[in-house]
């Protein structure tokens, strides 16, 4: 692994998305818009409080998870990933590159969307505020890897945006967001143990809940960032010098 | 100076390729000089393609040895030293021209003043000196194809491969390029260079010929119109082609 390499392609992703303000723009104001609409429709109950915090934590994952896999696929597909692969550029450098980059897009996109939540919709966070913003940014690293890792099975665009809803939409039903994952059946709660949204979401629902939470969400926040290693890791295998 | 004296830049040693149930290269031995511009012919679907990547080491289930500039092909080493400019343009169409030489020179470990000058270098050999502040994308199919190459010239390669470097751009600008391709080669580098076009053929030092994976001829322009007794070298191609197709029905 080289720093100069891994910066070089950080520094050449983040020129590429200055390049197209518009999908900055929509990284930035879709989950403002979002927690908007939420407070907005659920004013005057308690429901914005107890599962505002909770959505602060998906954005950034689905977001990411969907951005990087399709960038990732443009460039096994246009040829670049070729090119790059008879540099001396490492594998682990151009994931690293595409790690680092995304984790800065994602640090921006969270501060600005959990200042919205709780200064703007006033949502009522019982731990610190800016343990939401640790987490948003651990999780839209997830979203990140596993992006990376999925744009390996897809071969069009088409397949990479489905694996949205493939990867997704099962960890959010098992996440603890629809029914507490201690209330699942037995063979659903096993299977939520070994997933890593449902870890994020235990770590918000600590903080948006406990006042002392810091010292609590430790243990999610390890798993969730070993789910993110595993991510790496396993990417690099599917990333290949040799191809058929 | 003799051409026998000067070491190969690339040997290939009873080399194939298998590609799903098909042998894209089937048991090629040739060896290519170097400080000297190659050129590697065939109709589409030869094989060219294939056995370029072979010699960077990209391309998959390889048999045989590939000496590339005496290691064994795709070894890490080489990737400092070997450029390859692949057929479809492989440049960031999002990024500035500059944006996208910047970054394929910072991969090569070039410093930040050896950078500026490199950038300058390589875009006035493709003659696009006053575009480096364009965005790729916006350029016409010859100008990207042009941006491709240039990223191929920079860090000072010693062994440069090119598949189709100029198809699409404009005669004047093709001769430009073998010339520079020319230039290249006097001052030591290698060159491997793809085509299907026979007139850009005669530019070279010495051809390969291939055909349905196999080396059908190797020889210089030369020899190749000699030992067929055509008249241009398109010709000549379909001579040998007729000879391959008349020894297989025999």
């Amino acid at each position: 692994m080289s720093a100069r390499r891994t910066l070089a392609t950080a520094g050449r992703v983040l020129a590429q998305v200055r390049h197209d303000p518009r999908t900055i723009g929509l990284l930035i104001v879709v989950p403002c818009v979002l927690i908007g609409l939420m407070a907005w429709v659920f004013s005057g109950t308690p429901t914005f409080d107890r599962y505002g915090a909770l959505i602060l934590a998906l954005f950034p994952f689905i977001i990411m998870f969907i951005v990087t896999s399709v960038v990732m696929l443009r460039e096994r597909q246009g040829g670049t990933l070729e090119r790059l692969m008879t540099t001396p550029l490492g594998r682990g450098d151009l994931l690293a590159g595409y790690a680092l980059a995304f984790g800065a897009l994602a640090i921006v996109q969270a501060v600005i969307a959990t200042a919205f939540a709780v200064w703007v919709c006033g949502l009522d966070v019982a731990g610190d505020v800016w343990l939401l913003v640790v987490i948003a940014v651990l999780d839209a690293l997830l979203g990140v890897t596993l992006g990376l890792l999925g744009s390996a099975f897809a071969s069009t665009e088409l397949q990479a945006v489905q694996f949205m809803p493939a990867f997704v939409l099962p960890q959010l039903f098992l996440c603890g967001l629809f029914v507490e994952r201690d209330q699942l059946p037995r063979g659903l709660k096993q299977l939520s143990d070994v997933l890593p949204l449902s870890y994020a979401i235990d770590a918000m629902r600590t903080v948006s809940t406990q006042a002392d939470a810091a010292s609590e969400v430790w243990g999610s926040l390890g798993v969730v960032t070993g789910f993110v290693i595993g991510a790496v890791l396993l990417a690099a295998l599917t990333l290949r010098r040799r191809t058929t | 100076m003799t051409i026998a004296a000067a070491p190969e830049a690339v040997v290939l040693e009873d080399v194939s390729v298998t590609r799903g149930h098909r042998l894209a290269l089937d048991r090629v031995s040739v060896a290519i000089p170097s400080g000297a511009v190659v050129g590697l012919l065939g109709p589409s679907g030869s094989g060219k393609t294939t056995m370029m990547r072979a010699i960077v080491g990209v391309q998959a289930h390889v048999s045989g040895t590939i000496r590339v500039l005496g290691r064994p092909a795709g070894t890490p080493a080489l990737r400092h030293e070997v450029a390859y400019l692949t057929q479809a343009t492989s440049v960031y169409r999002d990024l500035s021209v500059e944006e996208n030489l910047r970054y394929f020179a910072g991969l090569l470990g070039l410093d930040r003043r050896a950078v500026s000058v490199a950038i300058e270098g390589v875009l006035h050999t493709v003659g696009l000196a006053d575009r480096g502040a364009d965005l790729t994308g916006r350029l016409s199919g010859g100008q990207l194809s042009r941006v491709s190459l240039a990223a191929a010239l920079l860090g000072d390669p010693r062994l440069i491969i090119l598949d189709e470097p100029t198809v699409g751009l404009d005669p004047v600008l093709r001769e430009d390029l073998w010339q520079t391709f020319a230039d290249l080669a006097r001052s030591g580098v290698s060159l491997l260079v793809s085509s299907h076009v026979m007139n850009e053929a005669a530019r070279c030092r010495q051809l390969l010929l291939l055909r349905d994976g196999r080396i059908l001829a190797t020889g210089s322009p030369g020899e190749l119109l000699e030992r067929t007794g055509a008249p241009d070298l398109d010709a000549a191609f379909l001579a040998m082609i007729g000879e391959a197709e008349a020894a297989v029905a025999a």
